[in-house]
């Protein structure tokens, strides 16, 4: 029998359609893979078994009575920052210790009610802040691509670490994931992996643990684009729960694969060429550029203006949502408390000990750009350039621009610990081509689309209009034809 | 709220307000902020009740437990009511507004932050007439009226060692209306806040019962030397009753005086009223004061609605103490000081309404006001609970207006109705309360007491004011039947007078 885990979630669909196998036998090929893999690589942080085949039973049902949802029988991991009833929910932090919630995430419950599988909860960043996974309270996670030069070990990128290093070492289908400044797309590409950020609104942020809520968008991390696409027309859906989720049919996004991409133009920033870009990075985004120019699109040069002062602004608006939105974690009515001699001893020791440094750190940043005094410099400034990199890309976009083609991220997967004694802004800096979408609010997809000298897979960007998660698919259908399917050599 | 702003004077200075001190008058300056809780099933952000005096934390739901990733969405049914009471208040009602999060720490305080509402209100500047028990009145500017959660409970006695926290009260609405610094006795604050929970009883957007808690009152207090510019103030927060307000006031206008006349300097800073010492402490001073770090509420978007759903609440709106009192002094004929007791209350000037309707407003309101009220008073009775119904007071008014009963009469029917009920009329029938008109039975009974009093005849010529013993005498006899007038005219004409 073939490696079931191996299927994309497609061709598993149809698998399961046709009978060549069950749900049951699909999940337990995945649970087998988690059980030899995750010590390794650390990907899950909470494996369900139990669950998953009783769901998977289920499935099976309703394969059998002709009753299968878009989902069905597909095995899918979680990331650790959506609320799954009754089982693990902690961010990846030590504050949640122990804590699980009485509630489903919209969006989870939409995958569930579609069919779909729980496999477990995946390591990620804690509270979603980082970029290489190394920040979670459960250890770093292991990228499953190895240099051609060294067995070291290497980050999958962050803060969906977990989720794309599970989906790229076949340990789950698919997987959930959120992106508040590239967490979809960074360790998508740093992991030869599709991930998918949509519009700001267009999946509930009900029942996702908050980081920084104007920023936060769920989609998912997939093999294959056409993956993508299924997860995704799950996932979305507008919420009365959530009033900043937006009322905008969903389409099939499936659909939108193989539409020709003629006649339709792609903008590319001049603002993206960064002087200490690497060369190869460089060369990918040019082949980027050809794929889609000999597949009939237009190619048309752009310019971003405020693009150099996103990532500045995203370092303060994120962590000042954020330093608000952590501060119900105080030991009072769930997760880890860590008594004091009065109240304000209680805070300080519960969130001394819960929160790790990186988390402390924007906690504090957060609290000082809103202080008296610091928020106008800061925070009113920050909303300001928010508003002119959004009008940048409201500019090209009614100058005919349909689509931007940038590269994902500035270098390919490096070392753990690597950056360990590095100023934090240079971890920052993986996120400087994509926090730009968080800002203003757009969908962006990150496509695998080659390896790096080392053997290292690299991707590219696309940045669509809003709700034009469609055009995206279509584009990023084109260059993963083009590019061909990246997989690591499974070592662990 | 802390903004710094000159404010502008509003009210002529009144002498007759001014405190005496040792270096001479002090004016006081007072500026209130009511904390008004929403009447609303459910809470400003979730679905839970808002029911008073249910068991701890059963009213309370994932959102205002703050449980993580759940999300606020707006309660519309309390937008309304804000919407309502702002124009109520005679305010600008503001299309778009925005909810900011007040961050701050506490165990009752579940998210880190309450949601409120800091540079755009739902509701600007608006006005306030207080009418004064001597009959004057004043204008109370209002400066803003903003939406906010409340807090839950800390309850420090239930544990030798810990602290309980309640949040049934978690995220319940409030409205928090911020009055202009127009306000110079702890008697015109006491009238300006019985005003205000008069408006917003009829607007039916906050029940104003403050010993339940949902009625509360920041009070700002400075004084300052007549003609001077305003003093630094002190706040003294939560002041939960009537009583308490105007007695803080009173002894935070003193304790100021005092301050001042030494020779020293007020601190701006928060204060606690102590209602069992009657005195004010400091509770923070302004460098203690909290940093709230306000911003924007990413989960929110800006409330907005157009001038069609303003129009809609204003139609529906009920008439507000100030047009009751006109229509009742216009078309009742009864003073203003009656009518701005009767329309204190909804249900007292409705209770009223009827009763006056077709009739002697004038005789409707003393009824009402003087034996009724009255009456409700001495039982410690609400009008709601009057034994004598409003159609029963109507028809005892009715049997004195047809001139069945006297005004003397009325007043024992009036006893029998209030502990035994019944129809007026009919009890009047059954007992022969009935007044005597048949002026052969009156002039039998004047001959009668003429006859059997010589002497006082003989006096009565010389002074004829004792006519009215004759008249006495006869209505005794009568046992306060026989018609008043007739007998006063018999009596006269028998007496030659």
């Amino acid at each position: 029998m073939t490696d079931l885990t191996q299927l994309s979630m497609a061709d598993a669909r149809d698998g399961l359609r046709d009978k060549s196998f069950t749900a049951t036998e699909l999940t337990g090929a995945y649970l087998d893979a988690i059980e030899r893999a995750n010590e390794r690589l650390n990907a899950y942080v909470a494996v369900t078994p139990d669950q998953a085949l009783s769901m998977a039973a289920k499935s099976d049902e309703r394969l059998s009575q002709g009753k299968a949802g878009a989902l069905e029988g597909l095995p899918l991991g979680i990331k650790d920052l959506f609320a799954t009833r009754g089982v693990h929910t902690q961010a990846a932090s030590g504050i949640l210790d122990g804590f699980e919630p009485r509630y489903e995430s919209t969006v989870t419950q939409n995958l569930w009610d579609d069919g779909a599988v729980m496999l477990g909860k995946l390591n990620m960043d804690e509270f979603a802040m980082g970029s290489s996974n190394e920040t979670s309270a459960y250890g770093p996670v292991i990228n499953p691509w190895r240099s051609k030069k060294s067995n070291a070990d290497l980050v999958p990128g962050g803060s969906s670490g977990g989720s794309a290093a599970a989906v790229a070492s076949w340990l789950c289908a698919g997987a959930t994931a959120t992106d508040t400044g590239g967490s979809i797309r960074q360790p998508a590409a740093l992991t030869g992996t599709v991930g998918m950020k949509p519009t700001y609104g267009r999946c509930s942020r009900w029942g996702v643990v908050a980081f920084a809520s104007s920023l936060d968008q769920a989609g998912p991390i997939t093999r294959t684009v056409r993956d993508a696409a299924m997860m995704l027309k799950s996932m979305a859906s507008v919420d009365p729960k959530d009033t900043t989720s937006v009322d905008h049919p969903v389409p099939d996004y499936e659909a939108a694969l193989g539409r020709s991409v003629k006649g339709i133009t792609i903008g590319i920033p001049k603002e993206y060429r960064m002087e200490s870009m690497p060369d190869e990075i460089e060369a990918l985004w040019q082949t980027g550029i050809s794929w889609l120019r000999d597949a009939g699109a237009e190619i048309r040069d752009i310019s971003l203006p405020h693009t150099k002062y996103a990532l500045p602004a995203y370092y303060i608006v994120a962590p000042a949502e954020a330093s608000s939105n952590l501060a119900r974690y105080d030991g009072v009515r769930y997760g880890k408390r860590v008594p004091g001699d009065d109240i304000i001893g209680l805070y300080e020791n519960t969130r001394a000990e819960g929160f790790g440094h990186e988390v402390q750190r924007r906690v504090l940043i957060g609290t000082y750009v809103l202080s008296a005094g610091y928020y106008d410099a800061y925070y009113k400034k920050a909303q300001r350039v928010r508003t002119l990199i959004k009008r940048d890309f409201e500019t090209v976009y009614r100058d005919g621009v349909d689509a931007i083609l940038t590269p994902a991220t500035p270098s390919a997967a490096f070392g753990i610990a690597e950056m360990a004694t590095a100023s934090p802004i240079e971890m920052y800096l993986n996120d400087i081509f994509t926090v730009t979408v968080n800002m203003a609010g757009l969908p962006g997809i990150s496509v695998p689309s080659g390896l790096s000298a080392d053997g290292l897979p690299m991707g590219l960007q696309l940045i669509g209009r809003p709700f034009d998660e469609e055009t995206l698919f279509g584009l990023g259908a084109v260059m993963e034809q083009a590019a061909g399917s990246f997989s690591p050599e499974r070592w662990w | 709220m802390n903004q710094h702003v000159q404010l502008p004077e509003n009210r002529e200075p009144d002498p007759a307000k001014f405190i005496p001190g040792a270096t001479g008058d002090w004016e006081l300056i007072i500026g209130l902020e009511v904390h008004a809780q929403v009447t609303s099933a459910s809470k400003l952000f979730s679905g839970a009740s808002t029911a008073f005096g249910a068991a701890p934390n059963s009213n309370v739901s994932l959102v205002d437990a703050a449980m993580p990733g759940m999300l606020p969405v707006i309660n519309e049914e309390c937008v309304k009511q804000a919407v309502r009471t702002g124009l109520g208040l005679k305010a600008q009602i503001n299309k778009r507004s925005v909810f900011d999060r007040k961050n701050y720490f506490y165990p009752d305080l579940p998210q880190g932050y309450q949601i409120s509402q800091y540079l755009d209100p739902i509701v600007g500047e608006g006005t306030i007439t207080v009418d004064m028990i001597d009959g004057g009145s004043f204008t109370v500017g209002i400066e803003r009226l903003h939406l906010e959660q409340d807090a839950g409970k800390s309850m420090h006695d239930q544990h030798p060692t810990m602290s309980f926290v309640d949040l049934n009260r978690s995220g319940v609405a409030l409205m928090e209306i911020v009055s202009k610094p127009d306000i110079r006795s702890s008697d015109e604050a006491r009238a300006y806040l019985t005003k205000l929970r008069s408006i917003m009883r009829y607007l039916g957007t906050c029940d104003g019962n403050m010993e339940e808690g949902s009625m509360r009152a920041d009070i700002n207090v400075s004084v300052r030397k007549p003609g001077d510019g305003f003093g630094t103030r002190c706040e003294i927060k939560n002041v939960n009753s009537m009583r308490f307000a105007a007695q803080a006031i009173e002894y935070e206008a003193r304790r100021q005086i005092a301050i001042l006349e030494d020779g020293g300097q007020i601190d701006q800073e928060t204060r606690l009223f102590d209602p069992t010492k009657g005195e004010t402490r400091s509770m923070r001073s302004k460098e203690e004061a909290h940093d709230y770090r306000y911003f924007p509420d990413p989960d929110l978007l800006p409330l907005e609605f157009d001038q069609a759903f303003i129009d809609a609440l204003a139609a529906e709106l009920p008439e507000l103490p100030d047009e009751k009192k006109q229509r009742f002094i216009e078309s009742y004929g009864i003073t203003a000081y009656d009518a701005s007791v009767l329309v204190a209350e909804r249900d007292t000037a409705d209770f009223f309404d009827t009763v006056a309707a077709g009739r002697d407003g004038k005789l409707a309101a003393n009824w009402t006001i003087n034996e009724l009220f009255g009456r409700l008073n001495k039982e410690g009775l609400a009008i709601a609970d009057s034994p004598v119904s409003a159609e029963q007071l109507g028809a005892i008014i009715d049997l004195i207006g047809d001139e069945t009963i006297s005004g003397k009469i009325a007043k024992d029917l009036f006893e029998i109705v209030w502990s035994e009920g019944g129809d007026p009329r009919q009890i009047v029938e059954d007992r022969g309360m009935k007044q005597v008109t048949d002026t052969g039975a009156i002039e039998a009974a004047v001959d009668e007491v003429i006859a059997a009093n010589p002497d006082k005849v003989e006096q009565a010529k010389a002074k004829p004011n004792l006519a009215g013993w004759f008249v006495g005498q006869v209505m005794k006899a009568t046992g306060g039947k026989a018609n008043p007038k007739a007998v006063q005219e018999l009596v006269r004409s028998k007496l030659g007078l």
